[in-house]
């Protein structure tokens, strides 16, 4: 009997147990799955928590619910991959051998990375909402906030969901105007980027959105530290921002145990081929979702077109055949633009996001990079989406893993 | 696009970073610090080498990892190209403007 190992039940490692529990030959074929948690939480959901959009139960389930039953779900701390000998050892003392091995260890903040970040402030006038805790932190806070200034932050590039930040500084200005007291908050966005996003159509749009909203930018910002007593951030130029409150997206690194093994960069990420998903330093190993290196957005949608590419290389590869060089960079996102409405764009590694309709041509119902009411129902009906369909790995109608150019004006 | 430089022609991308490497020259170099206001030094120098060598190799390169590198650390590298370090001095040594990963 051989063994597939898959590191990490997130978004991207219940989809791929999903779809190689259909297609990988059976008994021939065992699939491990390994997490050390027991939730598996809908991040996109972090979001929205901060402002009563989400209740915690909205965002939270069980892992096993997720897993197919005949793949065996392993709850341990992965301690570190050998890759040389084909081998993961486990926080409990087991030892795993593989024959194809799947890293989805995802992401995760490590504010430990700017001095001054996660000191006393942290959790009380300095917030993170990339984590349940930080999430639900900064909801309490927001409740009752009386206001002053507000500053939403990246540290660096690249993070999950890179619209992410923006989003929040949109659901900010609804927030606070549905609650009377938008004149008592000054909102800034604060980024490493020249501009509000790092394609040059949407900065367009979505600059303006922030202008019409009355959201002050300041771009080119590499943060040096947090200076939580006298309540301002400084950069590396010496330039010096203040706040009342720091809303900050930390830096984003994979997990631990990629550095333990050997196998990530700086940020611990895993460098990965881009087009096939295997890792460039071992043949039999595949790398998707947050915890590889590609050029793509850290997303649960890319994390989505990559399995159904990855799943058919990983069947090539068990036979022996030629990997297809498939995976163009697709990701899909909606961005929620407050007021009840969202953007949604769309883009790959070599077209950055363009107006159009999604997903027929020409006739949507969504419209790209336009704000609408519809694409704000999309994005509330991914949560479904991905509960229900997502994670099990069920091809969504009419939307390919590749990007279509069909109805998009480039 | 073309762009007239000590006396030659070279080509650049609607922000102004060279298309081709191998059209720069060190005088060129110094005709774009001008225009940032920053005279060449030889930590400058230092500098452009390392990025000119890093992308000749492919290395996808962040301010994180140029602060690692053992070269300059951030706080230098910000004097020496105040404002965008990484924007700034990819421009003068003539190579393509990093992505930031989206
Ligand atoms: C605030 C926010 C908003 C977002 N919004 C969107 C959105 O609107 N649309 C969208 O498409 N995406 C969005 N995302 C991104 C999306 O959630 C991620 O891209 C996606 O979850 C990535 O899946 P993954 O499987 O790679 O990582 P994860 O889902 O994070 O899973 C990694 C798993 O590995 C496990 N693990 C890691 N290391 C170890 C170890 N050493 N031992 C044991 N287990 C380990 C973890 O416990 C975890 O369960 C958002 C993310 C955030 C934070």
């Amino acid at each position: 009997m051989k063994r597939l190992v898959i590191l990490g039940a997130g978004t991207a490692g219940t989809m791929m147990a999903n779809h190689l529990h259909k297609s990988l030959n059976r008994p021939e074929w065992e699939i491990t799955i390994i997490d050390e948690k027991e939730e598996h939480h809908y991040q996109p959901g972090y979001l929205f928590l901060p402002f009563d959009i989400y209740e915690p139960e909205d965002i939270v389930k069980t892992i096993d619910e997720f897993i197919p039953k005949d793949v065996h779900l392993v709850r341990s701390g992965i301690d570190k991959i050998e890759a040389d000998s084909n081998k993961v050892l486990l926080s409990n003392g087991d030892v795993l051998h593989y024959d194809v091995l799947i890293i989805a260890t995802g992401a995760k903040i490590a504010p430990e990375e700017i001095p001054g970040m996660q000191d006393e402030a942290w959790h009380k006038s300095v917030f993170d909402f990339y984590t349940f805790e930080g999430s639900l932190a900064l909801r309490n806070k927001l409740r009752e906030w009386e206001g002053g200034r507000l500053v939403v932050h990246i540290t660096e590039m690249p993070i999950k969901c890179p619209v992410a930040p923006l989003e929040f500084a949109f659901l900010a200005d609804s927030y606070f105007k549905n609650k009377h007291m938008r004149e008592r908050v000054e909102i800034t966005f604060v980024t490493p980027l020249s501009g509000a996003f790092t394609k040059p159509k949407a900065t367009e749009a979505l600059d303006h959105l922030l202008a019409e909203k009355q959201i002050h930018i300041e771009s080119d910002f590499a943060i040096e530290r947090v200076d939580s007593i006298n309540k301002k951030i400084v950069d590396y130029g010496g330039r010096e921002i203040p706040f009342d409150l720091l809303v900050t997206v930390p830096t984003n690194k994979g997990d631990e145990c990629i550095e333990r093994s050997g196998l990530g960069d700086d940020l611990n990420f895993v460098p990965t081929n881009k087009a096939t998903l295997q890792s460039l330093a071992h043949d039999n190993i595949f790398v998707l979702g947050d915890a590889s290196n590609i050029p793509a957005s850290k997303a649960g949608s890319v994390a989505h077109f990559e399995a159904e590419i990855l799943t058919e290389n990983i069947l090539r590869f068990i036979h022996g055949e030629p990997l297809k060089e498939e995976f163009d960079g697709h990701a899909n996102c909606f961005i929620e633009t407050g007021g009840g409405k969202a953007l949604l764009i769309d883009f790959n590694y070599t077209h950055e996001p363009v107006e159009g309709t999604f997903p027929f041509p020409g006739v949507g119902p969504l419209r790209l990079l336009k704000e609408s009411r519809m694409n704000h129902m999309g994005k509330l009906a991914f949560r479904w989406i991905y509960w229900n369909m997502l994670l099990k790995g069920t091809h969504i109608p009419f939307v390919s893993a590749t990007m279509q150019e069909a109805g998009k004006e480039f | 696009m073309e762009k007239q430089i000590c006396g030659k022609v070279i080509h650049v991308n609607e922000e102004g970073y060279l298309t081709d490497l191998n059209e720069w020259t060190p005088e060129i170099a110094e005709e774009l610090a001008k225009e940032y206001d920053i005279t060449l030094s030889p930590r400058h120098w230092e500098v452009l080498k390392y990025l000119q060598s890093e992308h000749k190799n492919n290395v996808p390169l962040s301010i994180r990892k140029i602060g690692k590198s053992n070269v300059v650390d951030i706080k230098e590298f910000y004097a020496l190209f105040p404002q965008g370090p990484l924007k700034i001095s990819s421009k003068i040594a003539g190579i393509p403007k990093p992505a930031s990963c989206l």
